[in-house]
């Protein structure tokens, strides 16, 4: 990978952004900020706490459990167990989108449930008031599932959400009701809630039905959650080159859909940080393999078809994709012709999520834009590294006080889909198979790679890098516009999407075009333009 | 799908919770970080939602508590934390506001704040601290709102020789009413101190140079004048003196507490005005006085378009009081005036505005979600709704317009610009109704006209 653009020396950058911090400070984010080189990948500090008084892009593992993993699910009421704040910040504010059969089909989606809890819950106990709230949301729908989320002070006060669940599901006889301990405090980032409703997942409701999938090429979609209606392209594409989807983990997904997962072939993964643990049990249960794949850009998504093709081995498949992708690539490519010479050479930053600041990269490249500066909110040093750095990973007090699940193979159910020797073949060809190469090995040398980029680090970098485009999210959106800089935001999209597939590639083209060249940021005068540039002028060309 | 009657849990809440009105607070204040002693999610939520709605950067510091923090205590955090946001951003204030999670385990923040105090005191410079209580069990964001300020006014305010300068505390309102308010009060060429002043730190220009914490904002300097004003003109209708600044400061400091409704139609704005023209034995400027002929003007014009229609209102108790007085002005019926906050002072004090409102079919519910909203709005059969974004899903359900008011509103762009107070911001909210109330005819007209 080769750009011919003038960077600043990224060690002088990296001592700029800690020198403000006290001493400690200043060490502990040292090992989060780091210079890349894909060839040697150097170690990135990842999943750590976030030292109090940064102000960080992090949530917290309510958000990772019902925010992100179930929040896109339409046919389980799932009920925040807290004071009202934690349900209302959840309440649709991801932009899923779900697509009910028909109107009369179950959606809940635009629902926000809520114990509510009040002082005297937090008094003398709330498990009273979670089981009424239970009955009254089954007496109303009657809905196949129902999901508890424990908000912080439910640990603190010892409600036991499982045993309430328990005795729910019990009474009501056909609903399937189950609870998850993801008080906000647990874990280090969302990344904690992400694990914590991975397990609950697996746990209550993969494997409820055992009934044979149809269609010949079964896959599951993992880490998808149709935001800006995502899901809903990767659904045309799958259709459209005969690929059977099973479930969806768990964008536009259904609990029927979910209980019958295990009936695929294959597992895909998107987004790798957030539903990984999914992939690696349902492969040790029943033997299905997981391959990292992404739907992000229009050649990654030629390319992971091309994969799901090689692993299904079969002929008229890989016909009847390369079919598909020479329908699709020429109405690509045209917008591509026609916007590249207008973002050719421009630079962005991507500071988000656990996959995304990787995914996005690659609809940046069919632009001619290079990626800068890179960072995840909520990753782990797999993410960055590759999975083969899992072995040395150091578990602290954080990541052992989220429960690992003890998994076995099904005694009845497992079933290896392809032999060791099969797997070890599709390795050998370049496919993710059970692995992850993490998002450095794609960047460029001497880019600057930062682990929970806080707050004050990132308006830092805009002031030193002055990049065309900044990606984030809403929080971060109107520091980083107030500098004259457009920002992206890939968590809500600006009200736009879908960006996957073919469709999702040319609505991003159009929307980056208009964002970075836009006559507004002509009125607004940046800082730099005003201020003496400081002495970090040293700059040298990347190769 | 069915609807629920009597219920438990809630359903599409209609409040937000207390430390985000505390959070909102502290962005009036000059060069002031809010803190939140609790969970990073907390902050993080909240940043989110205040941002989505106002469209400005708005940093929150957070103690950032784990496992270890929430069974022993997070003191440590507190002090770490506070310490990183005086290096990073050099505050002169910090606003400390609590979570459920540190109101659960019993923090006792005064307590931290002083050891923190006795052990880095002498290091310079020492951010000025501010405590308020917000478990977010309790109440709703308002209260959060109006905890902030007065704990403002408690760390800040000193007695002294009365000055020739009011206080106003106008409650949660927008930037653009903020800025509207300062108008008058300078136009009547009364010195005042108005907290929280967030009308430029969440609604200002791009930068010019680089700012930690965005310029503007109530000085803490001004706030210390307080305790020596003339009087405390405060608006709210059912916020109580004893959870008030303007409580505060005249059970402290004898300032007297004038207390009115948000002024929000002519007779409410009419109260206002008479109100400053007697502290400042000035009439109302000609300015003003055009602004409100313009306004009956416009009453007198637009009057058949609206009259007889029925709407519900929901939003913050004191917005919905004063919004439904509007109304009624008007001719438009607020047959339902609802509220997620529970004061229990909505209905009498309504009642004070609308002596007759059970005649006019004027409902008052508290406490409510929107679950209950639209199971009273398939009765009540009103012709519009007006409150905040989160009624959106209700008004595409039944069909009917949203005019959206207040906070927060994250489906449409501007609304930290929206006027609700005064002359200026009834006309506004006047034109705005009349326009909706056209709209839908003619969308719905099946010949469809285009003369007025």
């Amino acid at each position: 990978m080769e750009a011919n653009i003038h960077f600043p020396d990224p060690a002088l950058i990296k001592e700029e952004l800690i020198n403000k911090y006290p001493a400690k400070v200043a060490k502990k984010r040292s090992k989060s900020i780091v210079i890349n080189d894909p060839e040697t990948i150097p170690e990135v500090q990842a999943n750590v706490r976030t030292v109090p008084g940064i102000i960080t892009q992090r949530g917290c593992s309510y958000a990772g459990c019902k925010g992100v993993v179930l929040g896109p699910t339409r046919d389980i009421v799932n009920i925040t167990h807290g004071p009202i704040g934690c349900s209302f910040y959840s309440w649709l504010t991801r932009r899923n989108q779900t697509r009910p059969e028909s109107p009369e089909h179950e959606n809940f989606i635009t629902y926000c449930f809520s114990t509510d809890m009040q002082e005297e819950n937090v008094v003398f106990g709330g498990e009273k008031k979670l089981k009424v709230a239970i009955q009254e949301a089954y007496d109303l729908f009657h809905p196949k599932a129902i999901a508890i989320f424990s908000t912080c002070p439910v640990g603190l006060i010892g409600d036991d959400v499982h045993a309430a669940a328990k005795e729910m599901k019990e009474k009501l006889g056909d609903c399937n009701v189950f609870g998850f301990s993801c008080e906000g405090y647990r874990g280090v980032s969302q990344s904690a809630g992400h694990h914590i409703a991975n397990n609950g997942v697996f746990k209550h409701m993969v494997g409820r039905n055992s009934k044979p999938a149809e269609g010949k090429f079964k896959i599951n979609l993992l880490g998808e959650y149709n935001i800006g209606g995502d899901a809903f392209e990767i659904e045309r594409i799958f259709e459209k080159c005969g690929l059977n989807l099973v479930a969806s983990f768990s964008g536009n997904s259904t609990v029927g859909q979910i209980e019958n997962a295990h009936m695929a072939d294959l597992n895909v993964i998107l987004c790798h940080r957030s539903i990984n643990y999914m992939g690696d049990m349902m492969e040790t249960k029943y033997g299905i393999p997981w391959m990292k794949v992404n739907f992000v850009g229009a050649e990654s998504s030629a390319k992971s078809l091309r994969k799901i093709a090689e692993y299904f081995d079969d002929a008229e498949l890989r016909a009847r994709i390369e079919e598909v992708i020479a329908e699709e690539m020429p109405k690509v490519q045209a917008v591509i012709d026609e916007i590249r010479p207008r973002t050719e050479g421009k630079t962005a930053m991507l500071f988000v999520g656990g996959s995304r600041a990787h995914h996005y990269q690659d609809l940046f490249n069919e632009l001619g834009m290079t990626t800068i500066a890179a960072g995840y909110e909520f990753a782990h040093r797999d993410d960055y590294e590759g999975r083969q750095v899992l072995p040395s990973i150091k578990i602290d007090a954080d990541s052992k006080n989220i429960e690992e699940l003890k998994v076995t193979a099904d005694p009845e159910l497992y079933s290896p889909r392809k032999s060791e020797a099969e797997l070890e073949a599709l390795k050998e060809k370049g496919l993710e198979i059970n692995g992850y190469e993490g998002m450095m090995k794609q960047m460029q040398r001497k880019s600057l790679v930062i682990d929970d980029v806080s707050h004050y680090e990132s308006e830092k970098l805009i002031e030193l890098y002055k990049p065309d485009i900044f990606c984030a999210g809403i929080k971060e959106k109107y520091v980083v516009q107030k500098m004259g800089v457009p920002l992206k935001q890939l968590h809500s999209y600006d009200y736009g999407g879908p960006y996957t597939g073919f469709e999702g590639a040319v609505n991003f083209y159009k929307d980056i075009d208009r964002m970075v060249n836009n006559p507004v940021w002509k009125l607004i005068k940046a800082p730099w333009e005003k201020a003496e540039t400081e002495s970090l002028e040293a700059s040298y060309v990347t190769q | 799908m069915q609807t629920a009657t009597a219920k438990t849990a809630t359903q599409n809440a209609c409040r937000l919770c207390n430390p985000l009105g505390a959070c909102l607070a502290f962005r009036g204040i000059e060069k002031c970080v809010p803190f939140l002693h609790g969970s990073q999610g907390c902050a993080t939520y909240i940043r989110r939602y205040l941002i989505s709605h106002y469209k400005e950067p708005i940093d929150i510091a957070s103690s950032n508590f784990n496992e270890e923090t929430a069974v022993f205590g997070g003191s440590h955090n507190l002090k770490v934390g506070l310490k990183n946001v005086t290096k990073q951003y050099k505050p002169e204030v910090i606003g400390i506001a609590t979570t459920c999670l540190s109101e659960t385990i019993g923090e006792d923040v005064p307590m931290i704040l002083r050891e923190y105090v006795a052990a880095f005191g002498s290091d310079a410079p020492m951010p000025e601290m501010i405590f308020a209580s917000t478990p977010s069990y309790q109440g709703s964001h308002i209260d959060g709102f109006h905890a902030a300020v007065r704990a403002a006014v408690k760390t800040f305010a000193e007695g002294g020789a009365e000055k020739h300068l009011v206080n106003i505390f106008p409650g949660m309102i927008s930037p653009a009413d903020i800025r509207y308010l300062k108008e008058i009060l300078t136009a009547f060429d009364l010195p005042y101190v108005l907290l929280p002043d967030y009308s430029q730190t969440l609604d200002g220009g791009p930068w010019g140079e680089y700012h930690r914490i965005p310029p503007g904002g109530t000085p803490r300097s001004a706030i210390t004048f307080t305790g020596s004003a003339a009087a405390s003109i405060e608006f709210g209708s059912t916020l109580e003196a004893s959870k008030s600044a303007g409580g505060y400061l005249e059970e402290q400091f004898d300032v007297p507490r004038l207390n009115l409704a948000m002024p929000i139609g002519i007779r409410e704005t009419d109260r206002f005005f008479d109100l400053l023209e007697k502290l400042t034995e000035k009439p109302t400027p000609e300015k003003y006085q055009d602004e409100r002929r313009r306004l009956v003007d416009a009453y007198a014009d637009g009057h058949k378009y609206v009259f007889g229609k029925k709407a519900i209102l929901y939003g913050e108790e004191d917005l919905v009081i004063s919004m439904a007085s509007f109304l009624h002005e008007i001719g438009v019926v607020p047959v339902l005036c609802a509220s997620g906050g529970k004061s229990g002072l909505m209905r009498e004090r309504l009642e004070e505005l609308i002596p007759d409102m059970d005649e006019n079919g004027i409902t008052v519910r508290d406490g409510v979600d929107f679950v209950d909203i639209e199971n009273e709005s398939a009765v009540l059969q009103p012709d519009l709704l007006i409150g905040n974004s989160k009624g959106f899903t209700m008004s595409k359900k039944s069909q009917l317009p949203l005019v959206r008011i207040g906070f927060p509103i994250h489906d449409r762009f501007g609304g930290q610009r929206l006027h609700h107070l005064g002359y200026r911001g009834t006309q506004e909210l006047f034109d705005r109704i009349v326009n909706t109330v056209i709209e839908q005819r003619q969308n719905a007209s099946p010949i469809g006209y285009t003369y007025m």
